[in-house]
C-alpha cells in the first residue's frame, strides 16, 4: 500500500530499507549537496567539508562597544578604541584579545535590518527574509544542515548549544524535522545518554533492532510525514548517544579550556569545537544577554569580557587544528543598540546601522565593509541586508543561495532573491 | 560689608526646612553631567559630563570653564581639605590633579592609576592620602603630594565602585559590586574587617549578570553609622527595573541595622549619600519619572521626597548645610535649597 505523504512529491518515494539503513537519508529530502553546491566548489567541499558556527549575541550587542567604537562623539559611550592587528582598524577597548587577533577577522559595521524588534529583527539575521504571514523561512542552520548534508552522515547537521539539552526546535520549518536545531547543554556532556543499569549494548543493540523491525511493519501500511520524522529523531538520537563523547568537554586539556574561559560562553565555545570537529554542519551558541536599556556600559563590560576571552580562545584553536579556512565562524545579534544614550545608562534597540563579524573559510580577513556616520545614526557607506549576509554565509560555505529547495512541489528559494553576497568579502 | 559676607550672613539665617526644598539655579551643558561636587570652600561646583570634561561652574561670579584631562567618562572628583587642589579620575584609568582655581586649568600631574575605570576617589581627612577604587578590582592610596603610589589593597573579587575615609583618618573603606565593604587600616593596609552589604547585589540568573553594587557610602556625623546606597528588586536589570535601596550599619558591630527604602519610585539608584547635621539621611536618586533627592530620619521615617524633572546621576552638599547640587541626564546642573523660599 503506498503510504500517505502528506505532499505525495516523488521526492518521498524513497525505499524504505535505503532510508532506515542510512539513517541519514531521511524523508523530507528534498535536493541533496550536489543540487545546491555551486558545481565549481562541490569537489572542494568533498575534499574539506565545510561549515558554520554562530555566536549569537542574544539581545543586541552594542556596536558602539564592541566593532564599530565611536569615542569622543555624543553618542560614543566612555570606551575608547584600541588598535588591532590590521593597521587602521579599531574596536572597542573591550575587546583586546579578540582585536589581537583582527588580522583573521573581517567587520561588517553597515548593517541595516530596518527593524527594532527582537523577533523581528531576529528572524532576519538568522533567516535571511523578512517574517510575513504567507511562508515560514527555515533557519540558516537549517539551510546549512541539509545543503551540505552529505549521504553518509549519521549525526544531525544542526546543533544549538545552550544551557538547556534535549530539545528539538521546529525552526527547520519546510526543510523537515530532520534539520531543525537540537539543543544540547555544556553541564556533564550529554544528559541522560548512558544506559539504563543493567542494560548491556548487547540487548541494546537488540532492542533497538526489534523496535525497527516493528518500525518497517506499522510503516509498511502507515507511513506519514509525522511517522518519518518520529523516525528520524530517534535515529538521529541513537546516534548522540552513540556520540556522547563528543558532547563531554571535560575531555579537553584543562589548559584549553581554562584559555576559552570556565564560564557558560566559554564552554560552550569549547564544545561547539568539538562538534564542528566532528562534522556537524551547523553549530551556534549564544551569549545571554545585551539588551541593556539601562546600564549598558556597565553590563557590556561584564558581557564583553566573557565574549572577548572565548571568541578570541576560539578563533586560535580553530587555526591552530587548522579548521578555520573550512569553519565560517559569525558573530552576530538580532540588531545593534541605539545611539543615543538614555537615562538609565541604558542603549536601546536599532536595527538601522550596526555590525557583525566574520572570520574563516575564505572569507578575506582584515577587511572592513561598510561605514557608519560620526555619530553612529545611520549607514554612510555600503548598506548591507540580511539578505546580503544570508547570501554571504551560503557562498562561504559553497553554497549557492540563488539555487532552490523544492517543496512539495513548489520551487522555494534557498535564500531571498533580493539579497547578494559581499563580493569583497569572498575570495 | 563685601556681597560675599552679607550673603553669608543672609544664609545664616536661613533656617533648614528639608519640606521646602525648592530649586533655585539651574545651567545647562552640551552633553549629559554624570558627577558632580562642591569645593571645600563652597565657591565652585565641579560637574563632569559625558563630553569627557569637567564643567567648573563659579557660583561667586557666575561663569565656568571647562577642564579637559581625561579621555573617557568620569565620576570620580575630590579636593585637598583646603580646597586648593582639586582630583580627578576617570574611566580612562587616569587620575588628575589640577589647581582648584585656575583661570585656564590643566592637570598638574597625570598618573596611570588604574587598568579599568577608576568609579570613586576618596581624599583622606589631613588631605595626605588619595584613595581610588576601580574596575580592576584594586584599592590604591596614593600621595597627593607627591603622586607616589603608597598602597595598592588587594581583595576585591568584583568591581570597586565606592571608597570613603573615616574622618578620623585610620580607616578606609571600600564597596564593590557584590556589596562587599572592606575596612582596611590606611597605616598599613591591612584589611581589618568585611561588612555584608550584599543586600545591595544581585546576580540574575536569566540575563546572566551581576547587579547592584555599593553605589555610594556615607557615614554619620557622630560617627555611629554607615550607610551605604544603592539599589534592589531587580527583576529586570536590563529593563531598569529595581527600587533605590539604603542599608544602614551600626559602626561598632559591623551589623546592619536598618534599611531605607524609597515609596513609590521605580526604576531608582541611590548614587549618593549625606547625612545632613541633624542627622537626616539625604539620598540622590533618578527614577521613571525623575530624579529624587530623598529625606530619611534614623527612625525609618522617610521625610520628604524632592522631585526633580530629570533623573539626577550625582549630588552634594555645600558646606552651608543648606544647599544641594544635582547633575542630571538631560545636561543640567541644578542647585536646591534645603529651605524655605525667600
Amino acid at each position: 500500500m503506498k503510504c500517505h505523504y502528506a505532499c505525495n512529491s516523488p521526492e518521498h518515494a524513497i525505499a524504505r530499507r535505503h532510508f532506515l539503513g542510512t539513517l541519514a537519508a531521511g524523508a523530507g529530502t528534498v535536493a541533496g549537496l550536489n543540487a545546491l553546491v555551486h558545481p565549481a566548489t562541490a569537489a572542494k567541499i568533498a575534499a574539506k567539508k565545510k561549515r558554520i558556527l554562530s555566536i549569537f549575541l542574544s539581545g543586541g550587542v552594542s556596536q558602539f562597544e564592541s566593532w564599530d567604537p565611536k569615542p569622543r562623539v555624543k553618542t560614543g559611550g566612555p570606551f575608547r578604541a584600541i588598535p588591532t592587528s590590521v593597521p587602521g582598524t579599531h574596536v572597542c577597548e573591550l575587546l583586546p584579545k579578540t582585536a589581537k587577533l583582527m588580522d583573521r577577522i573581517s567587520l561588517i559595521r553597515s548593517i541595516n535590518t530596518e527593524s527594532n524588534a527582537h523577533d523581528l529583527s531576529r528572524y532576519k539575521m538568522e533567516t535571511g527574509h523578512p517574517k510575513t504571514a504567507t511562508i515560514d523561512y527555515p533557519h540558516l542552520g537549517a539551510v546549512v544542515a541539509k545543503g551540505l548534508e552529505e549521504d553518509s552522515a549519521l549525526m544531525p547537521g544542526h546543533i544549538h548549544v545552550s544551557g538547556g539539552a534535549g530539545s528539538r526546535s521546529s525552526n527547520s520549518t519546510y526543510l523537515g524535522p530532520k534539520y531543525a536545531s537540537i539543543g544540547v547543554g555544556t553541564n556533564g556532556g550529554l544528559k541522560n545518554s548512558e544506559l539504563p543499569g543493567g542494560l548491556t549494548a548487547t540487548i541494546d543493540d537488540q532492542r533497538q533492532a526489534f523496535r525497527r523491525k516493528t518500525n518497517e511493519r506499522f510503516l509498511e501500511r502507515r507511513r506519514t510525514a509525522e511517522t518519518d520524522a518520529y523516525v528520524q529523531s530517534y535515529e538521529q538520537a541513537l546516534q548522540l548517544v552513540k556520540q556522547r563523547d563528543m558532547f563531554d568537554v571535560t575531555k579537553e586539556p584543562a589548559a584549553l579550556a581554562e584559555k576559552y574561559g570556565k564560564f557558560d560562553l566559554g564552554k560552550q565555545c569549547l564544545l561547539a569545537r568539538r562538534l564542528l570537529e566532528g562534522d556537524i554542519s551547523y553549530v551556534q551558541v549564544s551569549h545571554s544577554n545585551y539588551d541593556t536599556h539601562a546600564e549598558n556600559f556597565n553590563f557590556h563590560i561584564e558581557q564583553l569580557g566573557e565574549f572577548d576571552q572565548a571568541y578570541s580562545a576560539l578563533i586560535d584553536d580553530l587555526s591552530e587544528r587548522g579548521m578555520l579556512d573550512s569553519t565560517l565562524v559569525v558573530v552576530l545579534s538580532e540588531f545593534g543598540r541605539t545611539p543615543n544614550i538614555n537615562q538609565y545608562y541604558g542603549r536601546d534597540h536599532w536595527g538601522k546601522s550596526f555590525s557583525i563579524a566574520l572570520a574563516g573559510c575564505g572569507i578575506q580577513p582584515g577587511a572592513v565593509i561598510g561605514a557608519t556616520n560620526k555619530e553612529g545614526t545611520e549607514v554612510s557607506d555600503h548598506e548591507v541586508s540580511a539578505a546580503d549576509l544570508f547570501h554571504t554565509y551560503l557562498r562561504a560555505v559553497g553554497l549557492d543561495p540563488t539555487g532552490d529547495f523544492l517543496i512539495g512541489g513548489r520551487s522555494v528559494p534557498l535564500a531571498d532573491p533580493t539579497g547578494h553576497a559581499i563580493e569583497e568579502l569572498l575570495s | 560689608m563685601s556681597d560675599e559676607a552679607a550673603k553669608s550672613e543672609e544664609q545664616e539665617k536661613v533656617e533648614l526646612d528639608i519640606k521646602s526644598t525648592h530649586t533655585f539655579k539651574t545651567w545647562k551643558h552640551e552633553a549629559s553631567l554624570i558627577g558632580c561636587r562642591y569645593d571645600p570652600t563652597g565657591r565652585y561646583v565641579f560637574a563632569s559630563a559625558m563630553d569627557y570634561t569637567v564643567q567648573r561652574w563659579d557660583l561667586v561670579e557666575d561663569k565656568h570653564v571647562s577642564l579637559g584631562g581625561h579621555d573617557s567618562w568620569l565620576r570620580a572628583i575630590g579636593f585637598s581639605p583646603d580646597g586648593k587642589q582639586t582630583f580627578t579620575a576617570g574611566y580612562d584609568g587616569k587620575l588628575c590633579f589640577w589647581e582648584t582655581d585656575s583661570e585656564s586649568p590643566q592637570p598638574t600631574r597625570e598618573i596611570v592609576a588604574h587598568d579599568g575605570w577608576v568609579r570613586w576617589l576618596s581624599v583622606s581627612p589631613d588631605g595626605k592620602l588619595l584613595a581610588t577604587g576601580a574596575n580592576d578590582l584594586l584599592v590604591k592610596l596614593w600621595s597627593t603630594e607627591s603622586g607616589e603610589l603608597v598602597h595598592t589593597l588587594e581583595g576585591h573579587e568584583k568591581h570597586v565602585y565606592s571608597t570613603l575615609f573615616h574622618p578620623g583618618g585610620e580607616y578606609l573603606l571600600t564597596g564593590d559590586l557584590k556589596g562587599v565593604v572592606n575596612q582596611w587600616e590606611v597605616k598599613s593596609g591591612k584589611l581589618m574587617r568585611t561588612l555584608d552589604a550584599s543586600g545591595l547585589h544581585m546576580y540574575h540568573g536569566g540575563q546572566q549578570v551581576d547587579f547592584g553594587g555599593v553605589r555610594c557610602m556615607t557615614l554619620s556625623q557622630d560617627l555611629k553609622e554607615l550607610a551605604c546606597g544603592g539599589l534592589h528588586k531587580g527583576s529586570n536589570p536590563f529593563g531598569a527595573v529595581q527600587e533605590p535601596l539604603v542599608l544602614v550599619f551600626d559602626w561598632e558591630s559591623g551589623k546592619q541595622i536598618r534599611s531605607h527604602e524609597a515609596k513609590d519610585i521605580k526604576k531608582g539608584i541611590i548614587w549618593r549619600l549625606i547625612y545632613q547635621s541633624d542627622g537626616t539621611l539625604v539620598g540622590a536618586s533618578g527614577g521613571g519619572s525623575g530624579g529624587f533627592v530623598l529625606f530619611w530620619r534614623t527612625d525609618k521615617t522617610e521625610v520628604h521626597q524632592f522631585k526633580l524633572p530629570n533623573t539626577v546621576f550625582d549630588m552634594d552638599m555645600h558646606p552651608n548645610r543648606l544647599d544641594l547640587v544635582t547633575v542630571h541626564h538631560d545636561s543640567h546642573v541644578r542647585i536646591s535649597r534645603m529651605a524655605a523660599k525667600t
